[in-house]
């Protein structure tokens, strides 16, 4: 028996219950973690995981009826010298180490996908460019794995770019060797009628720091599951998020940080713009401390920036501490209106209408777009948040 | 010279699901280089002939008219108004999260002058500007508003006066809640920009307080939403030593 205290966001009473050796977080899922789609029940949405989630827009991931058509996605892996790439069958052992499918639709794409992709940084190899991966839809359906190892001490910056149109249900495993680096920029930036739901799989070696910036703009509906674990002591974790949802779109991300070694640190920033009838983003923060992960430091922020009437956030921040010997441990979670007392302040001093709404959306994003590092993907993030900004005026 | 008219000025606000006339045919002409100061009791209407200046939408105009060296100021945006040298310091000034207080000025600044400003010499004229009102440097890198005292607030504002240079400026309350300290400093503010002569000056207050520090050439009696009396920097005085009651129980049926 283990005791924890189960903070939810607005809570000011921190009410210690005991628990069984499954934490909380763990028994949010209906179902134990599976490869297999058999094992998990068809959702029916009033489930913990599912119930922001509008399932008859999934297009059939759910429930078995979405079927691999050929025209899915194309992928075209871009790598510099040193680095391999594969598509191996579903025997590969490399397949599922870092971590296991924890809802319907993981498990679905891992029993469905038939190659899958294996990108592979040498140990100590240091890249000086990045490894790029375009997924592009294509207007069908698919399933897809993706690997991403990085030996020891290897240092590598990958990013995975989505673009077109498509059904997508999709596993990514990040596997970080002791020391390794890997920073990660999985952008969404999808047609409007596109869904996407996937879940990332970090498993972050002994002193090793992985950073991962997910970048939301597009599709009708995109749930993403990133999720990180450590394999040894002196891990770190970094995930940035950034979304802008509009009109009529789903754009949901749910974060698992499971601090199951000692002498780790994750540090969770989310942000979100949203606009528009019917926008909806959901933001769910799981921080598990457990009892043996002495030394911790832990902290997870979401924000979100309503600009219009209409928009709905869901942002849950939750945080699960096992063991009181930790560095430290924080969670904050704010939704903020940008109003018509903010907009006439900038008006009355001579900044129109556009340009004021630009100002306050560019100050939200500045600080995680820095976090990108990457020119060109920043130019096109920028020139994206515009765009979104402009159709809103129009 | 710039000159701001305003002509039987009538404004109405929503509350409480009813329509209710705040401003009765205000009457004002505020030439560049004149001080004017308008007194009167809370709840006179003040403040929404500031925010009617400015245009805030809360406010609707059904009569009368205001023109800045002829141009029609009612027919303009809240962004056009200030851009043809309108300016409200405002009471209540909001937190603007997410954009710091240099990128705010700089954008402001770009929008009014019609051009950006040279970086170099920019810079320069925001240190100094920033200096002369006790402004810590670090609040360039603060966002707008957030977190900052009363006193700050106002001080905040003034800078924007000094840097934007407006043709009228209409500072609304700007004394409430500073100290006497600060006070002289916004005062100060204030003051170098009336003399350059080249702003018009409507200064909003309910206490005479501010005008030891600056000098009206022209004080207002504001009441039930018009001005019902006029005069010099003398009238202050009376003011002060009589209070608004005269015009608050003569001043309804006049």
């Amino acid at each position: 028996m283990a005791e924890a205290q189960n903070i939810p966001v607005g809570s000011t009473t921190a009410g210690s219950i005991a628990v069984a050796a499954e934490s909380t977080v763990a028994t949010r899922m209906s179902a134990p973690p599976s490869f297999d789609v058999a094992d998990f029940p068809v959702p029916h949405g009033r489930e913990e995981e599912w119930r922001f989630t509008p399932l008859e827009r999934l297009r059939g991931l759910h429930d078995g009826t979405a079927v691999a058509t050929g025209n899915g996605v194309k992928v075209e892996v871009q790598a510099p010298e040193g680095v391999t790439v594969e598509a191996v069958g579903r025997d590969d052992a490399r397949l599922g180490k870092a971590g296991t499918p924890v809802d319907r639709v993981a498990a679905q794409a891992y029993s469905a996908f038939e190659k899958a992709g294996v990108v592979t940084v040498p140990k100590e190899t240091v890249l000086t460019e990045p490894i790029r991966i375009a997924v592009h839809g294509e207007g069908g359906t698919a399933f897809g794995h993706q690997v991403i190892e990085l030996g020891a001490f290897a240092e590598a910056v990958v990013v995975i770019d989505h673009t077109g149109d498509a059904v997508l249900a999709a596993n990514v495993d990040y596997l970080l060797g002791d020391g390794a680096k890997l920073t990660v920029v999985s952008v969404q930036d999808w047609d409007d009628k596109a869904v996407h739901v996937a879940q990332h799989n970090a498993l972050v070696g002994r002193d090793a720091s992985f950073k991962s910036v997910v970048v939301t703009f597009g599709g009708d509906l995109v749930r993403l599951h990133p999720r990180v674990q450590y394999a040894g002591p002196g891990g770190e974790a970094e995930l940035f998020g950034l979304y802008f949802t509009d009109q009529g779109q789903h754009q949901e991300h749910r974060l698992l940080v499971d601090h199951n070694v000692p002498h780790c640190k994750s540090h969770v920033v989310y942000k979100g713009a949203l606009q528009g009838d019917d926008a909806h983003a959901v933001w769910i923060g799981d921080v598990l401390i457990e009892a043996k992960a002495e030394g911790t430091d832990t902290y997870e922020m979401n924000r979100n920036l309503v600009l219009t009437d209409g928009a709905r956030v869901d942002s849950v921040p939750n945080l699960e501490i096992e063991t009181g010997e930790i560095v430290g441990a924080g969670h904050a979670s704010t939704t903020g209106r940008f109003d018509d007392e903010q907009l006439f302040y900038l008006m009355a001093r001579g900044i129109p209408e556009y340009e004021a709404r630009r100002l306050v959306v560019r100050g939200f994003f500045a600080e995680l777009v820095q976090q990108i590092g990457l020119p060109d993907i920043e130019e096109r993030l920028i020139a994206r948040i515009e765009e979104e900004l402009e159709a809103a005026v129009a | 010279m710039a000159t701001l008219e305003i002509r039987d000025l009538h404004v109405t606000v929503e509350a409480d699901n009813a329509t209710k006339e705040i401003l009765k045919g205000v009457d004002l002409t505020v030439k560049q280089g004149e001080t004017h100061a308008i007194m009167g009791p809370n709840g006179s209407g003040k403040s929404t002939l500031a925010y009617s200046l400015a245009g805030h939408p809360k406010y609707t105009i059904t009569g009368g008219t205001v023109t800045l060296d002829g141009e029609d100021v009612l027919e303009m945006s809240v962004d056009e108004r200030a851009r043809a040298g309108l300016f409200l310091a405002m009471q209540y000034p909001v937190e603007v999260p997410g954009v710091s207080v240099s990128n705010f000025l700089r954008t402001s600044a770009t929008a009014v002058r019609g051009e950006a400003p040279k970086l170099r010499t920019w810079v320069k004229e925001v240190k100094e500007a920033m200096q002369r009102l006790n402004i810590d440097p670090s609040f360039a890198e603060r966002n707008v508003n957030e977190g900052f005292s009363g006193g700050e607030k106002k001080r905040h504002e003034i800078l924007q006066l000094e840097l934007l240079k407006p043709k009228v400026a209409v500072l609304d309350e700007t004394d409430s809640g500073l100290d006497v300290d600060a006070l002289r400093v916004v005062s100060e503010g204030v003051n170098r920009v009336r003399e350059t002569g080249e702003v018009g000056t409507l200064l909003i207050t309910h206490y005479t307080r501010i005008l030891r520090y600056i000098k009206p050439d022209f004080v207002h009696v504001f009441s039930a939403g018009r001005i019902v009396e006029s005069g010099g920097a003398e009238l202050a005085d009376k003011l002060e030593n009589e209070g608004y009651e005269v015009y608050t129980k003569g001043g309804a049926s006049a």
